[in-house]
Order: C-alpha cells, then structure tokens, then sequence
C-alpha cells in the first residue's frame, strides 16, 4: 500500500524491466544510428540513383507494417497493464496477440523481399539496395528475436510466473518488443519515403 | 574444490604455462630477426620462428580452455566429470600431436614435412595460422569431439547453468568452425573467405563466448554475487558479442576480391564490436564493487579485472582503430594490425586462461588462495606482463604509422624493405620491452614455487 501511494505522489523514476536489457537496447540503437547514419552519408554521394531505386519499393507494404508494428506495441502495452493487474490470463491473450502482428509483418516482410528477389535484386544490384536488404534484413532478425523473448515471457505467464507484485520480465520483453518497433518508425521513412 | 575429478586440469594447465614460455621464446626470437635478418638463420628462419610462435599461442590457449572447462564444468553441473581417464588421455594425444607437429616445424623444411605427412592427399597447409599438417589438423578434430563428449556428457547429466551453456555453446562453436580448416578450394577468394571463418569467427566469435563463460564464473566465485545478476549480463554480452561478431567477419573481406558491399557491412558491424567488451568491462568492475565476499586470492581478482580492461583496449579499441574501410585502405597489413594482434591475445584470451589458472590452481593444491608471498610475486608479474604488453603494442602502433605513412600515404612512397630499416628503432624498443614480458612470466612461474602453506596454516 505503501508503495502505491509513494507512486501516485511522484512519477516512476526506475526503468521498467531489467536494467541489463535497456543496455541491450542501447546498444542495438547504437548500431542501428550508425547505419541510418552510413545509409545517409552514403546517399549524398549519388541521390539520383538512390531515388530511383526507392521509387521500386512498396511503400504501401513498408506503411501496413508500421501499422502492424505500432499495433503490436499497443498489444504489448495491454499486456503489461494486465499483468500489473494481476491478470495472468489477459496477459497472456494480449502477448499471443503481440506475437500473431509481429507473424504478420514477418509474412509481409518476406513476401517485399521474395518481391525483389525475383526482380534479381540482389546486395550486389547498387548501394541503395545494399543498404534496404541489409538493413531490413536486420531489422527482420530483431523482430524474430523480439518475438522469441515474448514466447518465453509467455511461457512463463502461462505457468503463472508473474504477479502484480513481480512481473520485471515481462516489462522487459515489452522494453525490448518497442525497440524492434521505434527502430522500424525510423527505418520506414528513411528508406521508403525521404528524398 | 569440491569434486576430484576436476583435478584433471591441472595437467591441462601446466602444458598450457610450458607452451606459453615457448611461445614467448620464439617471440623473442623472431623479434630480433625483425631487426637481425640473420639471426639464428639457418637453423631457425623467420617464417619458422613465426610459424611457432602463433601456433603455440592457439595450441596453449586450447589447452587453457580446456583445462578450464574441465575445472569449472563439474562444479557447475554438481557432479563428478563424465571420464576422467578420457580427460588424461586426451590430454596426452594433443600434447604429443602438438610437440611433433612444432618439431616437424622446426626439424624439417616446411615442403618436405608437407610431403611426410601426406598433405597431397587432402591438401589443407599452407596457409597462416592453419600451417598445421592434415593429420594434426584431424588429430585436433578427434580430441576435441573428445573433450565435447566428455564436457556435454557432464553438462547434460549434471545442473544446467547459464555458465556451462555458454560455454558449451562457445566450445561448439570453436569445434564447428575449424571443420572449415580442412576446406581448400583452388579460388584465392573462396579460400580466404573461408579461412576467416576459422580465424575471425574463432576469436570474434565462439571464443569470446568461451571468455565470458569463464571470466562469469571466476567472478560468481570470487565475489559471491547472485548468479542471477551474473548470468543476465553474460546473455546480454553473448548476444551483442554475436549480433556484431558475426557480420563483422565482413571487415576481412574488403579486399580479397568479395563484393563491396562487404566495405560497409564489415566496417559497420565490426566498428561495433568494441560494446560487448565495453560491456564486458563494466560488468567485471559492477561485480567486483558488488562483492559479497572477501576472496582470499586477490591475484585472481586482479587478473579477471585485468582481462576485462585489457579485452576493452586490445580488441576492442586496437581493433576499432583499422575497422573502417577508409582507414584499412592504408592500414592492411602493416605493423598496425600486428599491435592489435598483441595486445587483443594477450588482453582477452591469455589473461582469461590466466585468470582461471590463477584462481583454479591453489584450490587444486588445496586451498583457497596462495600464500600472500606467492601473490604479491604474481601480482608483479601481472603488473610486468600487462605494461610490457601495453608498450609492445604502442611501439608497434607508432612503428605502424610511420609505415603507414613512408610506404603509402607519403608523395614519394618507399618501397617495403627501405622502411622496414627506418621503422628498426620501434622494433628494438619492442625487443626489449619483450624480455620485460619474459621477466614477468618468469616471475610468474616463480609464484607457484613460492611456499606459503606455513603463513596460510598460521592465517587460518
């Protein structure tokens, strides 16, 4: 009780989650500013090509999927407020709902790069898609493994594992799940849209 | 130490420390030839004295990693080791493999220890590193499924940690990738590209997770903090170590006829590579600030903190300094590369095995640290061996530069061997910083000799 009314009198000042995974997080921001960064250094050298060659992506596509992101993230939100609530159980529904959008964007993803694949782009076509396919291809990566740390923080929910009282894993999944998304909010209009 | 079978790696690391002084010998050796052409020619030629001096590196370094799993794995898993008799085999397969394998180096011309051995019928010498006759190169491969066997069986049997997973991970991994030593293929371009998979993905790949293994479990042991904490950072440093190791490998592969777009994949991931080390290097210090306990074996402290710095600066920042395509462009191959080879080895992989030794050792002896005699003398020898180490590799760096800048960035560039001359005072300097390193693990060895079971007895 004590501890509730200390937290309505002033703003949560901890991190939510574990304090290893916001280095975790930082870290991967790290690597992904330095390639925003490289993406835009290397586009100054040649923005006719790096135009043209943005005009083939589908943009519609790149737009569904920050929506699916952003949905997730709203999904995973949920997830914590019902577990600070002591639900297990709608908990558990909203992260198999978080897990099933980042499926979708997964499917979506693969179907963009089966898309270019059988174009004959390849890393080798020019710089620009050099940077889309790796940088996405990345990106696709850290969603496969948002999504892993999720299923395991699911398990446990299953099996009851959190509570109101102690639930650091599941805020910490939730932590990383967001970082998988922030990254694609930068990632999209950089790479599909700004020229 | 609480299960006997565990007393199997003292063998292990004893061939290890006997192994290291003759790697420091050859160092030694080739050091002045660096600067005397001639010396010792021709009984001991460059490339020979080179050949030795890497190839016990890897060979002791083996051996230090498998003494140490053998050390911490039983503990860990709460049961005795699968087979020790298997552990002592083994150790005496590779220990006679490898002492035949450096006299044929040293006895014979290299063709002809090519021709002996048979290497016609599956060709896999020749090339840095993996000099290594085909029947070593499988004699390697059989004690290692060995040790595989032996430590999973264990592993598996025993309580499963975050500890021994990685490790076991780790060790998969170090056997895995050297299967690619026996792949040759007549392109140049193939075969470099594969042999990076052995060398880069050893070194910045399974073994670092080999390292963070056992630096995590001389720190749960030395400081007695939860092994909960200990085990959330070693996930977080094992993934980053990965997420950019593995593409990092990308950075060998700006010039050796592999696409470009390896230029910003390898410059990218592997200009990252410093942060698990960085990380590394927070988590040691947030541990040992952290500490429960005193341990007794304040040398043992001293190496896991030491490992933890010198991997930052050796690896991380050394490796950094040349990562990025622009900057290799100039640097390939120099004296610059040769400092970061240094300090990277001796700061995260010597210091490692090291450190467990240190730690290991005097509860193989039966107790719980040595005398405090014996740990101040190894202590100096830490101190020795880390600052000889530390001005080796800014004598190279400087000597490096000043190659850098005669032979390639310079109007009117000088061929190879006119500024191998200019560059003779940074490698004299080297030379002699060497023989303090020499000094330091003389001293070292000394510490183990130091009898301190009387202070120890009066202490307790």
């Amino acid at each position: 009780m004590n501890n509730s009314m200390s937290n309505q009198e002033k703003p949560q000042k901890i991190l939510p989650g574990d304090l290893a995974i916001w280095i975790f997080i930082c870290a991967e921001l790290l690597v992904f500013g330095v390639f925003f960064l490289a993406y835009a250094f290397a586009r100054t050298g040649d923005i006719a090509l790096f135009n043209a060659s943005q005009s083939t992506l589908i943009r519609e596509l790149g737009a569904i999927n920050t929506l699916v992101l952003i949905t997730s993230s709203y999904f995973v939100v949920r997830a914590v407020t019902a577990i600070r609530e002591n639900n297990s159980k709608s908990c558990a529904h909203w992260l198999i709902a978080t897990l099933l959008m980042g499926g979708t964007f997964l499917i979506i993803k693969i179907y963009e790069f089966h898309e270019k694949f059988s174009h004959g782009i390849s890393l080798t076509t020019n710089t620009f898609y050099m940077f889309y396919l790796s940088m996405t291809f990345f990106h696709f990566m850290h969603v496969i493994l948002g999504m892993v740390i999720l299923a395991a923080v699911l398990l446990k929910t299953r099996r009851g594992g959190y509570s109101a009282q102690s639930h650091t894993g599941v805020e910490t999944g939730a932590s990383y799940w967001h970082m998988v998304d922030l990254v694609w909010i930068v990632l999209f209009p950089l790479i599909y849209i700004m020229r | 130490m609480p299960y006997s079978s565990q007393s199997v790696a003292k063998l292990y690391f004893i061939a290890a420390i006997g192994l290291f002084v003759g790697q420091i010998l050859f160092g030694l050796v080739m050091g002045l030839q660096y600067v005397m052409g001639d010396f010792l020619f021709p009984e001991i030629p460059f490339n020979v004295a080179r050949m030795v001096h890497t190839n016990l590196l890897i060979v002791w370094l083996l051996f230090g990693f498998m003494g140490a799993s053998y050390y911490l794995v039983p503990e860990e898993s709460e049961r005795e080791l699968h087979s020790p008799l298997l552990a002592k085999i083994l150790f005496w397969v590779f220990l006679v493999a490898g002492a035949l394998t450096i006299l044929g180096y040293l006895l014979v011309p290299y063709a002809s220890l090519a021709e002996m051995t048979g290497n016609s019928l599956l060709p896999t010498m020749g090339r840095e590193f993996l000099e290594q006759p085909t029947i070593t190169k499988l004699g390697i491969v059989v004690v290692v499924l060995g040790f595989l066997f032996n430590i999973g069986m264990t592993v598996l049997k025993g309580r499963k940690t975050v500890v021994t997973i990685v490790l076991l991970t780790g060790l998969t991994g170090l056997a895995v990738m050297f299967l690619f030593s026996f792949y040759n293929p007549e392109n140049l371009v193939l075969d470099k590209y594969f042999w990076w998979w052995v060398v880069h993905l050893w070194v910045e790949g399974v073994w670092e997770l080999i390292l963070g293994a056992i630096l995590a479990f001389v720190l749960i042991k030395v400081t007695g903090v939860d092994r909960e904490i200990v085990e959330k950072w070693l996930y977080v440093i094992i993934a980053m170590t990965l997420i950019t190791g593995i593409l990092g490998t990308g950075h060998h592969y700006f010039w050796i006829g592999t696409p470009d777009y390896w230029q910003w994949i390898g410059s990218i991931f592997s200009a990252m590579e410093p942060i698990p080390f960085f990380m590394m290097t927070v988590f040691a210090f947030t541990m040992v600030n952290r500490r429960r306990r005193e341990h007794p074996n304040k040398a043992a402290v001293l190496w896991a903190l030491g490992t933890a710095v010198m991997a930052f600066l050796g690896a991380g920042v050394w490796g950094f300094l040349h990562t990025l395509a622009p900057v290799n462009y100039y640097t390939h191959g120099t004296q610059i590369t040769a400092a970061h080879g240094h300090m990277a080895f001796y700061g995260a992989y010597v210091m490692v095995v090291l450190t467990i030794i240190s730690y290991a050792m005097p509860m193989m002896r039966g107790r719980a640290a040595n005398s405090q005699r014996s740990q101040v003398l190894e202590m100096w020898s830490f101190w020795l061996m880390t600052i000889a180490m530390t001005f080796i590799t800014l004598f190279l760096t400087a000597a490096g530069i000043l190659q850098v800048y005669l032979q390639r960035a310079t109007e009117t560039p000088l061929p190879f061997m006119a500024v191998q001359e200019k560059m003779a005072l940074f490698y004299w300097m080297r030379e002699l910083t060497g023989l303090v390193f020499l000094i330091g693990l003389i001293l070292y060895i000394a510490s183990f000799f130091v009898d301190g079971d009387e202070e120890a007895k009066a202490e307790a």
